[in-house]
């Protein structure tokens, strides 16, 4: 039986629903990233999930009981969950005070609270601010802080909505570090929206993805990021390239699809005819300066648009008839000399590109 | 001017000399108002986070009664609460009438939409968050508005500083319910009419210095808070 499970549930604000017909089923001891661009509801579902509003239809189940609505249930199981807000608020006090309080309201003894929250605050190395008033902390250590208070009271489910927007670099590494050690623990079950896709792809077990109010997509963070089952999804986890085609050869599986006059060789179960969508991340795509052997069964040549640097990547678009975008290091693009205008070919094998069904 | 000079000098002297007329005026000014100050606190904050909590039709027009309230006239206290509890009133039977009990009813119901509506103010300056995050820590409804007043705690002691300054100072309800009997319900402000009426100027005056000396304390204290 799952620990969480949301069966048809939708909010709105105002006659605006911004939570359409979600239905989700959290396991025991699961990390489950929720991910989606700002304003897809993520924090929503998150504060849904919490209890902290009663949705506008549909159930919320936690532990096998309907907590919906009911106050007593709803305060029995929010006792069992913890949530580190977006934006950590912390109350005027010191930092002990802040993390004892949830210890407090459960009536815990004085001893238990002083070592349970001395265990919390080095857990997420903040022993030795015990004393400091909490609300002259910087966001990273607010944020520590505030995961120490979810911690202290050993949830048995963990709900983090994007608990490193909006700290520095350091911060979000030191976060991180926390974040690592409690999933590494395995002991709760950890829910956490974040629009930092890296970060959902390596804590999670499985990823969903919310656009619009809507739970588009579940899976694993592999069939998520390599199988986005729409254009929406694909754009979300950086699959730049979405090319438009219709596939007019099929071999059992492997289908060819024409393209602006340009045939892509995939692989498809769609039928022969099918207006689709050939998906291509930008890192499976291989540049060479002239034609090679390669086991690649695609190869374009083209010639170079823009290149535009992003750290220590390239960001490369090409003109192959079909416009193709690429990343290479830095040090790969000098020693291939690449600059704008040049004519390069572009390499990409089947297995690389997945093909979903066009909705126009 | 010499008279106010002589008067001026005279109330001093009752003054450091704790002239048990003048203790027992301004004692029992300071009792009256600080029980007033008391209930209407254990009445006020309940309500107050009741009000700011709870959503309810008609809640702002409730609001902005109880600030409209703020300016109410003592002596229209007074006569409602001599109303209720003179002999022929609904509460006459309980024989409050001329007491310092019906003095502190009367200040209660005078202070009460000040702290109230001040509670009521501080309580909306607090960020929804807080009581949110409380909840989400497993609080229940009042252990989170329990957080909330804790974070507004200095903007509450404001609120029953102005309502104890306001109770002090007043005189429309202790003269209407209180009577001005001496030794029993006589404040300093009550004394002060009476004093001046009777010509007797340095017990006027040196009650007067008290009070000023009070609302004195009272800005001292408030100017204190609101540095916090």
């Amino acid at each position: 039986m799952a620990l969480i499970r949301v069966v048809n549930v939708g909010q709105e604000y105002g006659g605006k629903y911004v939570l359409k017909g979600v239905d989700l089923e959290i396991e025991s001891g699961e990390v489950f990233a929720l991910i989606g661009p700002t304003g897809a509801g993520k924090t929503t579902l998150i504060r849904l999930l919490n209890l902290l509003e009663t949705p506008a239809c549909g159930q919320v189940y936690f532990d096998g009981v309907d907590v919906t609505r009911s106050e007593r249930q709803r305060l029995k199981a929010r006792r069992r969950m913890a949530y580190v807000q977006q934006k950590p608020i912390v109350f005027k006090m010191n930092v002990f005070g802040n993390v004892a309080c949830g210890l407090k309201w459960r009536k815990v003894r004085k001893e238990v609270v002083r070592s349970k929250v001395d265990n919390a605050l080095e857990m997420v190395g903040m022993l030795d601010y015990t004393k400091r008033d909490a609300r002259t902390l910087s966001g990273g250590e607010m944020q520590r802080v505030a995961i120490a208070r979810a911690l202290v009271t050993d949830p048995e489910v963990l709900l983090l909505d994007e608990p490193t927007a909006n700290l520095d670099p350091v911060s979000v590494s030191k976060v991180e570090e926390v974040l690592e050690k409690i999933i590494g623990q395995k002991t709760m079950t950890v829910l956490m929206a974040t629009h930092d896709m890296p970060q959902g792809q390596r804590f999670a077990d499985r990823i969903g993805v919310m656009i619009n109010g809507e739970m588009t997509q579940i899976g694993s963070p592999n069939e998520v990021f390599c199988s986005p089952q729409n254009r929406e999804v694909a754009e979300l986890v950086g699959v730049e390239n979405v090319i438009a085609g219709v596939i007019t050869v099929k071999e059992d599986e492997l289908v060819t699809i024409e393209v602006n006059g340009n045939s892509i060789q995939a692989i498809s179960e769609l039928p022969l005819g099918e207006k689709v969508h050939v998906l291509i991340r930008p890192e499976d795509i291989t540049f060479t300066p002239a034609r090679n052997v390669s086991s690649a069964r695609n190869m374009f040549d083209g010639e170079i648009i823009r290149m535009t640097q992003v750290g220590q990547l390239v960001r490369i678009e090409v003109d192959c008839g079909i416009p193709l975008l690429g990343v290479l290091t830095m040090v790969s693009a000098q020693e291939l000399g690449l600059t704008i205008g040049i004519r390069l070919y572009a390499s990409f094998k089947v297995t690389a590109i997945h093909v979903i069904k066009r909705r126009d | 001017m010499t008279e106010l000079w002589d008067g001026f000098l005279q109330a001093l002297q009752l003054i450091v000399s704790f002239d048990r007329e003048v203790m027992e005026i301004a004692g029992r000014s300071l009792w009256i108002a600080a029980t007033s100050c008391t209930i209407a606190m254990l009445i006020c904050l309940p309500l107050g986070c009741l009000i700011h909590f709870r959503s309810f039709p008609g809640k702002r027009l409730l609001i902005s009664v109880i600030q409209t309230l703020y300016s109410i006239p003592t002596v229209l206290i007074g006569l409602l609460v001599f109303l209720f509890i003179s002999n022929a009133g609904p509460l006459g039977g309980l024989g409050l009438l001329f007491s310092p009990a019906a003095i502190i009813i009367g200040q209660v119901i005078l202070i009460s939409p000040i702290m109230l509506g001040l509670i009521i103010s501080a309580l909306s300056g607090v960020d929804k968050m807080v009581t949110e995050t409380a909840l989400s820590l497993g609080a229940t409804r009042v252990q989170a508005a329990i957080v909330s007043v804790r974070e507004v705690r200095y903007a509450i002691v404001t609120a029953l500083i102005m309502g104890f300054g306001r109770a002090i100072s007043e005189i429309g309800i202790a003269l209407i319910v209180g009577g001005n009997i001496a030794g029993y319900s006589r404040t300093i402000t009550t004394a002060i009419s009476l004093e001046t009426q009777r010509g007797n100027l340095e017990l006027a005056i040196a009650l007067g210095i008290i009070l000023v000396f009070i609302a004195l304390v009272i800005n001292i204290g408030l100017h204190w808070l609101q540095r916090k």
